[in-house]
């Protein structure tokens, strides 16, 4: 098993048409099962037409009806990608995976905002994974995303990130030691975004092919402290924790008064105290993530 | 992307948010005829840098004559302003802002950010005005007041009365208050700012409320859409470095160390940092050269690093996902040859096409010296600097 996609998961890919669209598309379908899991692409402009042998359709709506798939993955332009998500979340999909990077705050305030708006009223919940994010990975099995396939190896750890290079560094310390990973999750670095790593945390641990996890943070914001408070009441599963960020200047990125309404407690040493004190596994040194895991297990 | 206070009492003034009336001025000249236009028996010239802290820094003087305004503004214009905000050189001012007097009954602090743990704007504010917020947030957080803002719905009357009565304007102001906190809203989201706040807000001896201070910070993923804020950008504000970084599409930040470190990906740009640091040496920069690096980029990269004096080292650590080890390295090399490299460089490299990477960089001839892990790689170039 693995956690929110398997080998079972059938694909839309919004964006298909566009040169990162067609660029990963390419390789996501040469990964394990790819060539049965992607199996349309949305373009109104092109619909009836095909792509790599994937059939392009007017909407997702339209995808959706006539695969039956029910997860997307958005390669849509900044500017034109938050409509997209709102368009895989009125089509009722379970989950929209967004890589965009470079999408106006704004748009993410207001298609969050209509999202929750949606549930709340009693319509079904769409997950969004990002943006500005890598991806997802169940080894093997499935690839949905940018990174590199041939690093990945199937197994029983997971792993959870906001960053990509990072995400692929852990994926990589811990195929060289031989463990593989059940799932690889990026959660993307967009301060206005989907899944957090709470969320990710809380599908490991209910997830009987995952033993154990690699959770790793940057700076700012305070998800990572949220999800720490709740793995000490109630994650069953040894975690190894690692914050980016430690040598970062304070104030250079975010303004003083963003700073301010996170509490303080979004610098790299309160993550790692509170990861810590929530009886995570933390280390300072990057390197030897995957080598602590093994001791745990 | 950071504003003057000029340019955000303009923007302020066009959504209908009441300022001063004032003049901006690059010469002294400038500011005696526009103390002289604007008329009056006070004024106030004012520093403009995109940095805050200017009035303790002696960038803000109360002229009470036409001589003062004279004098304030020849001691402003091209001093070196040092603030809390600009570092221990300071900035150099270049513009001023000469504005009327205002009649300051007191002071408040307003601002609207985007919250990312409730996914809404946040519209604060304080009674305590005029100082910096840091020290109200820690000193008396009780006196912050926060409304969380659903963009669909936008800032309501009611979460607006709350704002304005629970800072203390008094209730004869409070519907003109509540009209500003409106505007501030409207002017936040239609701007794409990340921040936009005003301290202080006055309450003026009349009962008026206006805007003393104009302080915004834009989303720079929006700035295709507004043509009309990138106009306001200042060039000379910002670092030259990261400037000339911007242009090749590089994200780089100065630090005070003596390693220079070039990595793909923000976050382990950031592990490598640290790393470097946790072996006993200080990073000199952040660079990450992002997804698509070529031969190009890398060597303006090394440039870049290079200008920097105090770089001692380099680090390079790449995780080859998309993009492959061997194009990096063959970028390494070229950068080296053309900077004619003469500090220690330790490249580590792992992923997609490792093995051709560090064979081209084996077969460089040049003194690279190659690392397996990030831990390895720090550990090689603290020992190289001995």
């Amino acid at each position: 098993m693995s956690i929110l996609i398997n080998k079972n998961s059938r694909v839309i890919t919004q964006g298909i048409t566009g040169k990162t669209g067609q660029f990963h598309t390419e390789k996501c379908q040469e990964y394990a099962n790819g060539k049965e899991c992607f199996v349309a692409g949305v373009n109104p402009k092109k619909a009836g037409e095909s792509i790599f042998g994937i059939p392009i359709y007017a909407s997702v709506k339209e995808a959706k009806a006539e695969t039956g798939a029910m997860v997307s993955v958005i390669y849509v332009p900044p500017a034109g990608a938050a409509e997209a998500i709102w368009e895989a979340c009125e089509a009722d999909l379970d989950l929209a995976i967004c890589i965009t990077e470079g999408i106006p705050v704004r748009d993410m305030l207001i298609v969050r905002n209509k999202m929750k708006a949606k549930e709340a009223a009693g319509g079904k919940k769409t997950l969004l994974l990002g943006p500005n994010c890598p991806g997802l990975i169940t080894p093997e099995e499935i690839k949905i995303g940018i990174m590199p396939g041939h690093i990945h190896r199937k197994g029983r750890i997971g792993v959870v990130s906001r960053s990509g290079t990072l995400t692929y560094e852990a994926v990589g310390q811990l195929t060289e030691i031989g463990l593989g990973q059940s799932t690889a999750v990026g959660i993307g670095g967009d301060p206005i975004n989907g899944l957090k790593h709470i969320d990710i945390m809380k599908a490991f641990n209910d997830d009987p092919d995952t033993d154990a996890v690699i959770m790793i943070g940057e700076i700012g914001g305070s998800d990572e402290a949220e999800a720490a408070m709740w793995c000490k009441d109630n994650m069953k599963k040894p975690i190894v924790g690692f914050i980016a960020g430690v040598t970062a200047p304070a104030g250079k990125r975010m303004g003083h008064a963003g700073a301010l309404i996170s509490g303080g407690a979004d610098t790299a040493d309160a993550k790692l105290e509170i990861m810590e004190a929530c009886g995570f596994t933390v280390t300072r040194n990057p390197s030897e993530m995957a080598k602590l895991l093994k001791g745990l297990l | 992307m950071k504003i003057h206070e000029y340019q955000g009492k303009e923007l302020l003034k066009k959504f209908g948010v009441a300022v001063p009336r004032g003049i901006a001025c690059f010469s002294v000249d400038e500011a005696i005829k526009a103390a002289e236009s604007l008329g009056g028996k006070v004024w106030v010239v004012k520093a403009q840098i995109h940095a805050g802290g200017r009035g303790k820094g002696g960038g803000v003087k109360v002229a009470k004559s036409i001589d003062e305004v004279r004098t304030y503004a020849s001691q402003i214009l091209g001093m070196q302003l040092v603030t809390h905000q600009t570092g221990s050189i300071g900035q150099k001012v270049r513009r001023l802002l000469i504005e009327e007097g205002a009649d300051i009954k007191h002071e408040y602090y307003v601002a609207a950010l985007t919250d990312r743990a409730t996914q809404k704007v946040a519209m604060m504010g304080s009674s305590e005005g005029g100082m910096d917020i840091e020290t109200v947030a820690h000193n008396t957080p009780e006196k912050i007041i926060k409304v969380f803002v659903d963009p669909a719905v936008g800032l309501t009357d009611t979460q607006a009365t709350q704002l304005a009565t629970g800072i203390g304007v008094p209730t004869g102001s409070v519907a003109q208050a509540v009209d500003t906190l409106k505007k501030l809203y409207t002017c936040y989201m239609e701007t794409d700012a990340s921040l936009a706040e005003i301290n202080p807000l006055i309450l003026e001896g009349n009962g008026g409320i206006r805007a003393l201070d104009a302080k915004f910070n834009f989303d720079s993923n929006a700035l295709f859409r507004h043509p009309e804020i990138v106009a306001y950008r200042d060039l000379e504000e910002e670092d030259p470095d990261e400037l000339e970084a911007s242009k090749y599409d590089l994200a780089y930040i100065s630090l005070d160390g003596n390693i220079g470190c070039l990595v793909n990906g923000a976050g382990l740009a950031m592990a490598t940092m640290d790393t470097i640091k946790l072996f006993g040496a200080e990073p000199a920069n952040f660079l990450d050269v992002g997804g698509g690096a070529t031969t190009e980029k890398v060597t303006e990269a090394f440039k870049i690093m290079l200008k920097n004096p105090k770089v001692k080292g380099i680090l390079v650590n790449i995780f080859g996902g998309i993009m492959k080890c061997d194009t990096i390295a063959e970028g390494v090399v070229a950068a080296a040859k053309v900077t004619k490299l003469s500090v220690p460089l330790v490249v580590r490299m792992k992923g997609t096409n490792e093995d051709l990477g560090k064979k081209i960089l084996r077969d460089s001839g040049l003194p690279i010296i190659a690392a397996d892990s990030m831990a390895d790689a720090a550990t090689k170039i603290v020992a190289a600097l001995k």
